[in-house]
């Protein structure tokens, strides 16, 4: 693990933002609650010493209820905020989809948001020309390429946002509940493009409210929890099974168990083969339940031909 | 440092000028993508100023003056340059606020970007001057090679206000009223439709604080008086945009990840 190139570390982050009626107000109201004494602004810590570290390949799920501080320390890792306190290093080109679908111009076309987005993501009107083509052809839109934004519908535009950040390169990827997008389909096309990039060695962060998501595609997690970090470990399992024990039952304090989260996996296991067995026990029976009636059907065949040489033999 | 810096800024907007393209190309077809004259109209708004204000003074401050028509036109066409630049630039951060939200990038890109639209418009604009000045038997001279120089630094003033008030507007939205009150002052302030010899010297001097004016001046000196302006009016030209671009600048890097709490 410690051969592969560390790509981002936090180091003990915090970030704090200014809350209250400090927004919207004017000059004119401000010198009034300035000169009143009205004026309030509340610090409010969205993150609180955050630390992790992923290195060359590795994909990250980070999870946690609403408003636990995960997209603030995505801002944070792709440079639009500054943390309060502590430090990050990032070694390699971000490349962040923060709520997707926004950002893009209602009245541009597909084609035009396209290279709008991928020149705001970094990259070169060369590598635009030479993408285009795959960038429709995956977010399946060729139909509406001179359509102005405004008429696509909202899987549409995530679908193309996610075509747009996942066909460019980045070495590190930022994904905020973008596979939550689009139809069916298409959410199994993006989930296979996404491991077909984790193979091709480009680090993710990866937020997603489906746990199975995490689970399946994650080799590292981050789960946090009104700001702060309950944990960060590359036990994928156990920390995802205590997150959904904590969300069924939400009284008890969010805590990261590994002894508890195996026992529980372990127990799961056990439980799945019993039924399991159980099953397999009943095809068995029904298996067997089909012989004896076989056997009895053609007995009875054999019967009633056998009934029906008597009567002949009677006659 | 400073060298180091003006580097540091030319290799940053080489890094992203296709976004910078990108986003000319926005602007210019959000503007005039669905209208059949396009750029006329917004060419059509100085013209109309112009008949109106030639109508409505001519009577009282043109009978003594010559070429009332290219005198005003001056004004107005540098006044209206000023206007529109400043309005469209202090609109230009809050307005891209979802770009820079969620993308990390500069955020004077957008400014930038905008004022190459009404550079554009300007110089259309200009072009109808000409013609105007030639209808008026205004006699061109080679000196009108020194018009550059003005243009020149309104642009970076343009610029630097721009700045300014885009930062200004994301926190506080009632900006753009006082701005608008402001913009008026001052249009009466640049004597577009008068002249100000019949003012006190200290009246005049408080003309010749006025940049937009002393820009109007630099543009008649050499129109209609056909002479270069003195090295002073050169300097001062110069001095008020870098001023201007380096308070704006200084407001950009100071709140540059603080906007996004504004919005």
């Amino acid at each position: 693990m410690s051969d592969k190139k560390m790509m981002l570390a936090c180091y003990d982050v915090s970030i704090r933002y200014k809350v209250g009626d400090f927004k919207n107000i004017g000059l004119k109201e401000w010198v009034i609650r300035r000169l009143t004494g009205r004026y309030k602004v509340v610090d409010f810590w969205a993150n609180r010493n955050i630390s992790f570290s992923i290195n060359e390949g590795d994909m990250l799920g980070i999870i946690g209820t609403n408003g636990a501080g995960k997209s603030t320390i995505l801002k944070a890792v792709s440079g639009i905020m500054v943390p309060t306190q502590g430090r990050i290093v990032c070694n390699g080109k971000v490349s962040a989809l923060l709520e997707l679908a926004s950002g893009f111009d209602a009245d541009l076309t597909v084609k035009e948001n396209a290279y709008l987005r991928g020149a705001m993501l970094g990259y070169t009107r060369k590598f635009m020309d030479k993408t285009y083509p795959y960038i429709i052809e995956f977010s399946e839109l060729a139909a509406f390429e001179d359509r102005p934004f405004k008429q696509l519908s909202s899987g549409m535009k995530s679908r193309l946002a996610f075509a747009i950040a996942s066909l460019v390169k980045p070495e590190i990827l930022i994904l905020d509940e973008v596979l939550a997008v689009g139809d069916g389909a298409f959410r199994a096309k993006s989930e296979a493009k996404m491991r077909e990039i984790i193979k091709g060695g480009t680090t993710t962060i990866l937020v997603s409210h489906t746990v199975a998501q995490i689970r399946s595609m994650c080799n590292k997690v981050l789960w946090m929890e009104k700001g702060r970090q309950i944990v960060f470990t590359d036990d994928v399992e156990g920390a995802c099974d205590c997150y959904e024990e904590y969300l069924k039952n939400r009284s008890i304090p969010p805590k990261y168990d590994p002894v508890a989260a195996r026992a529980r996996i372990a127990a799961r296991v056990a439980e799945k083969e019993r039924k399991a067995a159980a099953a397999r026990k009943l095809v068995e029976d029904a298996e067997k339940m089909n012989k004896v009636r076989e056997i009895l059907r053609q007995s009875k065949v054999i019967l009633s031909n056998e009934t029906v040489g008597d009567l002949k033999g009677v006659r | 440092m400073l060298p180091k810096r003006f580097m540091k800024f030319f290799l940053k907007i080489m890094e992203y000028r296709f976004l910078f393209e990108e986003l000319v190309k926005r602007d210019f077809k959000k503007k005039y993508k669905r209208t059949v004259l396009g750029m006329g109209w917004s060419m059509l708004m100085p013209l109309l100023t112009l008949l109106v204000m030639k109508l409505v003074f001519e009577q009282f401050f043109g009978r003594k003056m010559d070429h009332y028509t290219t005198y005003l036109f001056c004004g107005n066409l540098l006044f209206s340059w000023f206007s529109e630049s400043t309005n469209h630039g202090m609109m230009s951060l809050y307005s891209n606020s979802g770009i820079f939200t969620k993308v990390n990038l500069p955020k004077y890109l957008f400014l930038l970007a905008g004022s190459i639209q009404t550079l554009i418009n300007f110089a259309l604009t200009l072009l109808v001057f000409f013609l105007f000045c030639w209808l008026d038997n205004v006699h061109f001279t080679w000196k009108f090679v020194f018009l550059l120089y003005p243009i020149f630094t309104l642009m970076f003033f343009n610029i630097g206000i721009g700045l300014i008030l885009s930062a200004c507007f994301i926190f506080f939205r009632d900006i753009d009223y006082l701005w608008r009150v402001f913009l008026m002052l001052l249009m009466y302030g640049s004597a577009i439709f008068y002249a100000i010899d019949g003012f006190s010297p200290k009246m005049q001097l408080v003309f010749a604080c006025n940049p937009v004016y002393r820009h109007i001046a630099y543009f008649r000196e050499i129109v209609l008086g056909g002479t270069v302006p003195s090295l002073e009016a050169h300097l001062v030209l110069a001095g008020v945009a870098a001023l201007a671009v380096m308070i704006g600048a200084f407001i950009y890097c100071k709140n540059n990840t603080k906007f996004l709490y504004y919005v």
